[in-house]
């Protein structure tokens, strides 16, 4: 997105325009001032903006901690560069680090009380290990490892048909 | 098997633009979107492009092997022309960043467009069912077979108290948004949207000016989706949006345009009759002030003071003139200043132009 906001200069995603006497004026606005320009309202606060306003009001206690997610090896730091997870294990991995921001965004619930899959969660160990196994796979194959690469695929097919 | 209309475009269009269903004067149509993942595989942005191909590969087979609707297309993004990636998007069957993305990717649509899941978006699934007018109940329903159906094939990663998880944590739970498109023009020209949507802001709603998804912007076309998506059950949410949010907004619009046609009823009427005149008699036109003008000639359809245009051809028009669209149509790539002429052409058709 290369247009600014009239208002302040920032990134502008929303674009409005209006035809006064045959003339097209357009306008962009960033988020923020689209809101106080009334062309649009509470905008979905994107998680990156909820974490800058985090820090910003000192709630990051955590400090210096930065937890990694021993199955995926996604950094607490890398997700919120990203704002976006690296496996379901991150939930619990960052469990602590997160719950304030899940609260955050979610409007203070932190339980989910909606439908539940008729064939709930499944195999949670037979889960975790195949992510593991999947996480060594990609590094193995970086490492063009490609013999232990394939003995892990054995495993993953194994292991996914039982 | 090829989609039917990548090939001729107009043929088509899906259900929701039939301009039929509940409050459909106001409400433009509804969708309900669940995001879900696979338990097992890392989300996409851990995953290598072999992971997201072998995970595409099984999506793409599993879906077909699904009940989930009569006929349903599969539709390869990553080896699709650019006009046909535009076309989705103005459909609105793919999200842009779908369209936009590098990697293995797809989505499965059905015959009527009602039902569309993109492969490899932010997470594995996203099944969407987008309606004509209010048809929340319809449309959650709906959902819900097709989620059923995918389960009864695929294990999704589901937590005890985070419920369905998702690669980003603002759709954990329910993985369900529910978003309604609006059309408000009474209430922007009566400069009584901000009050409106302050009421949104107390609901803890995301209201956006948009038309869609971010393909074009027309100052009168809202977007009201909820905010959160956990700790609510399903059918509270959508309930709350059926019962209580989408008819508040369509209360404060007919309110609105009944205050115009009381006390400005030949300024509104001018405004409204001029659109189409100059619909009807443009020989260049840009998407953006086609938009602008077709949006007062659906109020004034919805309002009755035009009677020999329906809202179906006033639908079908903000879709057609589109950039994507209008050059499938014509069957070639085109300038912007051909588009131009080709759209004012081809909007003197449907519209029946006046003579000369
Ligand atoms: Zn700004
Ligand atoms: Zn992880």
């Amino acid at each position: 997105m290369d247009n600014k906001c009239d208002k302040c200069g920032k990134p502008a995603p929303i674009h409005v325009f209006d035809i006064i006497q045959g003339q097209k004026i357009e306008k962009h606005y960033c988020n923020q001032c689209a809101v106080s320009e009334g062309v649009a309202f509470h905008y979905h606060m994107t998680l990156s903006q909820i974490l800058e306003e985090f820090v910003l009001q000192g709630g990051e206690q955590t400090g210096a901690l930065d937890p990694v997610c021993d199955v995926c090896g996604m950094r607490f730091s890398e997700f919120r560069q990203q704002s976006l997870l690296g496996c379901p294990h991150d939930y619990d991995a960052f469990a602590e680090a997160m719950l304030p921001l899940l609260e955050r965004a979610q409007g203070g619930a932190t339980q989910h009380v909606g439908k539940v899959p008729h064939r709930a969660g499944g195999d949670q160990k037979k889960h975790t290990a195949l992510l593991r196994l999947r996480a060594e796979l990609k590094n193995a194959i970086v490492a063009e490892d490609y013999e232990k690469a394939a003995m892990l695929r054995d495993q993953i097919k194994e292991l996914d048909n039982t | 098997m090829t989609y039917p209309f990548l090939g001729d475009p107009a043929q088509y269009v899906g259900e929701w633009l039939c301009g039929t269903g509940p409050m459909v004067d106001v409400a433009v149509s509804s969708r309900v979107r669940l995001a879900r993942n696979l338990a097992g595989i890392p989300f996409l942005s851990r995953c290598s492009v072999g992971q997201k191909r072998e995970l595409e590969t099984r999506l793409r087979r599993e879906i077909a092997a699904c009940p989930i609707a009569e006929k349903v297309f599969y539709i390869d993004i990553s080896t699709s022309a650019e006009v046909d990636r535009r076309l989705l998007v103005e459909r609105h069957l793919i999200s842009r960043e779908h369209a936009e993305a590098e990697h293995p990717r797809g989505v499965a649509v059905s015959a009527d467009e009602t039902v569309a899941i993109m492969v490899n978006e932010e997470d594995h699934l996203r099944i969407q069912v987008l309606r004509s007018g209010l048809q929340l109940i319809e449309t959650a329903q709906r959902i819900q077979q097709v989620d059923d159906a995918l389960e009864d094939r695929l294990d999704f990663v589901f937590h005890s108290r985070y419920g369905y998880l998702t690669a980003c944590p603002t759709n954990v739970g329910t993985g369900l948004r529910v978003s309604v498109m609006l059309h408000l023009p009474a209430l922007k020209m009566t400069g009584e949207i901000e009050k409106a949507f302050r009421a949104a802001r107390d609901l803890q709603l995301a209201v956006r000016g948009l038309y869609g998804e971010g393909t074009e912007a027309t100052g009168d076309f809202f977007q009201v989706s909820n905010q959160t998506t956990l700790g609510k059950k399903e059918e509270d949410i959508i309930e709350e949006f059926r019962q209580q949010i989408v008819p508040r907004f369509v209360d404060y619009e007919r309110r609105a345009r009944d205050g115009l046609l009381k006390r400005q009823n030949t300024a509104l009427e001018d405004k409204i009759f001029r659109s189409l005149a100059l619909l009807r008699s443009t020989r260049m036109i840009g998407s953006d002030e086609t938009m602008y003008l077709l949006s007062l000639v659906r109020l004034g359809v919805s309002i009755e003071k035009i009677k020999d245009v329906d809202l179906r051809t006033v639908n079908e028009l903000f879709l057609l003139t589109q950039p994507a669209h209008l050059q499938r149509m014509l069957k070639r790539e085109m300038d912007p200043q051909t588009r131009s002429a080709a759209r004012a052409e081809y909007l003197r058709r449907r519209l029946g132009a006046s003579s000369s």
